[in-house]
């Protein structure tokens, strides 16, 4: 167990690192001087002579990579000359808005897409199955920005229980739950389909398993075959696909925080998009690159915390 | 039912749970099942009705968007303001969008780039996925090991945001699209071809080959890559529903193809603004198309690995 948690720990550091060697490499393909691009077009030579010495952008690559990785171990993620403010202090404003909205809605989506895979895997091939997956995959092939302009038409305009912005102020999200209610279903919905799907696949696979005939055969009946032998071993796998759909998950954050003006990471990651707001751009990137790994570590720490054999077998 | 109207072991439900005895063949078991193994995969897919419908949307949508256009003609390059807006009627049987476009053209038109896109892109992630992860796979070592590495670090960074970063620095246009796609979405087949190559390499016919004094690219290329054929697929499927996806988000957040070409993403995003107006016909549309086409790759891909799976269980 030791061994494979080292083990894991190690390619996680890797993978951290190479992580941070792509960003750079992404800092440096921007088109032009980066000089200029913060400065502007009409900077004298003075100053941009000076802002190149200052940040050393004349010495050789690699340096920079580690002067840049430097900062980064110090949290200095640079400063956005677009909005006169250090990108630390911008995601640490915004960090906590989506750690909420992703949060609540993963929670929401694996508490109700394991009763739902697990009815679907029993119904299978039935009519209310066909029903079922049908809306699952509707849902899962819907971009989230139609899902979420579809909820405000119908909730927002037409029936007017929701705002359809959620709340702006800075005193916190909990003072206005009412806007909050629409972004988080959003996000629950699609990441609800997607899990439903694995749930039921995963469900699907352990009943045609060896144990299942010889747990019925011996006489146990349908039901605690379901929720004592199927449901956890179907859920193995399961926690490690939701650690590896931490990224999708993010993404359809971005998405949701556009459509509904949530004042999250998502909505200054796509702002700084629009506006070339570079630093901004890769302090998120890394951010959420990081965070991403260290989901997946967790993921992995659980799955081998659950089924033994994979502490030995990789 | 089997087709001689016999009760055949393929149709017993010995658990109860719905899933019939052919399917729990134990591997190896080929007893019962009749005609070579890819003729069952057909059977099974066959079977499967959402499959059939959603080769049937898929086809729908091809003509639509390719031939439709042949049949109903409209004018797509110059915009007539005069006529902007209208509602659904006789001339227009989606009415126009707002710069004059009949929107039922436009949708055939976005099409066109919706379903261009999806293809090319898939076929390139496809692409540099298999041959990435059957090298890494048969190489093994440390190249392995790096090669899995980088995937790793940047499959860390979530699609959409590489996406948003290299549409910011890279300008729009259709292959650029389908470049950034792709370059994006070769990761996952990447990582499927390397477990699957993994799996196949330690098989009695691969090193029988390398006994015979066959090299790798041979082993590569005429053994590990045909027997990939049926994950490959089933994965392609579903970048293409992907790739929709992304197109059509990226054109929302603004970093689709610039105008007068089209696809349904940007016309969801161009129709947004006038949605509250109640010009409903700009926005439903295009977004029924995507969901439509998304839904029936989803369909097909999973139709797919369910019957390569039973194809598995009596291998």
């Amino acid at each position: 167990m030791i061994g494979y948690l080292i083990r894991r720990f190690i390619q996680a550091i890797i993978v951290v690192i190479g992580v941070t060697i792509i960003t750079f490499i992404l800092l440096h393909l921007l088109p032009g001087n980066p000089v200029r691009a913060i400065l502007g077009t009409h900077a004298s030579f003075q100053a941009v002579k000076q802002l190149t010495d200052e940040y050393g952008f004349n010495k050789p690559l690699p340096i920079q990579y580690f002067i840049w990785l430097g900062n980064l171990v110090h949290l200095n993620l640079g400063f956005s000359y677009k909005q006169n403010q250090p990108v630390l202090a911008l995601l640490s404003q915004r960090i906590p808005k989506t750690l909420f909205l992703v949060g609540v809605s993963l929670i929401l989506a694996i508490l109700l897409a394991i009763p739902a895979g697990m009815w679907q895997s029993v119904r299978r091939n039935k009519p209310d199955d066909y029903v079922g997956t049908g809306l699952i995959f509707i849902f899962y092939s819907m971009p989230t920005f139609w899902l979420g302009l579809l909820l405000i038409v119908v909730f927002s305009e037409y029936l007017n229980w929701f705002p359809s912005e959620a709340p702006q102020d800075q005193l916190g999200l909990l003072s206005q739950l009412n806007g909050m209610v629409l972004p988080v279903v959003t996000l629950t919905l699609v990441t609800l389909a997607l899990f439903t799907r694995y749930m039921r696949s995963s469900m699907l696979e352990q009943s045609i398993q060896d144990y299942v005939r010889t747990a019925r055969a011996k006489g146990v009946s349908r039901r605690a075959v379901l929720f004592k032998h199927i449901l956890r071993n179907a859920l193995i796998p399961v926690i490690t696909l939701i650690g590896l759909s931490i990224p999708g998950v993010l993404s359809g954050a971005v998405v949701t925080e556009t459509v509904f003006n949530y004042p999250g990471m998502g909505l200054l990651f796509y702002q700084a998009a629009e506006a070339d707001d570079f630093p901004v751009l890769l302090g998120v990137t890394v951010v959420v690159a990081i965070a991403t790994v260290i989901g997946n570590l967790i993921a992995d720490i659980l799955y081998a915390v659950v089924d033994p054999r994979i502490r030995y077998v990789s | 039912m089997s087709t001689t109207g016999q009760i055949s072991p393929v149709d017993v439900d010995p658990t109860g749970f719905g899933l019939r005895g052919g399917e729990l063949m134990p591997e190896g078991g080929e007893g019962y099942h009749s005609g070579s193994a890819w003729r069952m995969v057909l059977r099974v897919f066959l079977e499967n009705r959402l499959a059939i419908v959603g080769l049937a949307m898929i086809l729908f949508m091809l003509l639509f968007s390719f031939v439709g256009p042949l049949i109903y003609h409209t004018q797509q390059v110059f915009n007539n303001p005069n006529i902007a807006n209208h509602a659904p009627g006789a001339a227009h049987p989606l009415g126009t969008d707002p710069v004059g476009y009949d929107v039922l053209g436009r949708l055939m038109l976005g099409g066109q780039s919706s379903l261009e896109i999806g293809f090319a892109a898939a076929l390139i992630a496809v692409g540099i996925g298999v041959i990435w992860g059957a090298a890494a796979g048969l190489v093994g070592g440390i190249i392995d090991a790096v090669m899995m590495r980088i995937v790793d670090a940047l499959l860390a960074i979530p699609f959409l945001f590489a996406l948003i970063v290299l549409g910011a620095i890279f300008t729009t246009s259709i292959p650029e699209l389908i470049i950034v796609i792709g370059f994006v979405a070769w990761l996952v087949p990447a990582r499927l071809v390397r477990g699957e190559t993994l799996s196949l390499r330690v098989r009695e016919y691969v090193q029988a080959v390398r006994v015979m004094g066959g090299g790798t690219r041979r082993i590569l290329f005429r053994h590990i890559i045909p027997n990939t054929i049926g994950t490959i697929v089933v994965n392609a499927t579903f970048q293409v529903a992907d790739a929709i996806l992304y197109v059509a988000t990226l054109s929302y957040l603004g970093l689709g193809v610039p105008p007068p070409a089209t696809n349904w993403g940007g016309q969801l995003s161009n129709g947004l603004s006038y949605v509250f107006a109640g010009y409903w016909w700009l926005i439903y549309p295009a977004g029924i198309a995507i969901v439509l086409t998304v839904v029936a790759f989803n369909f097909v891909g999973d139709a797919l690995r369910d019957a390569l799976e039973v194809r598995l269980q009596s291998r």
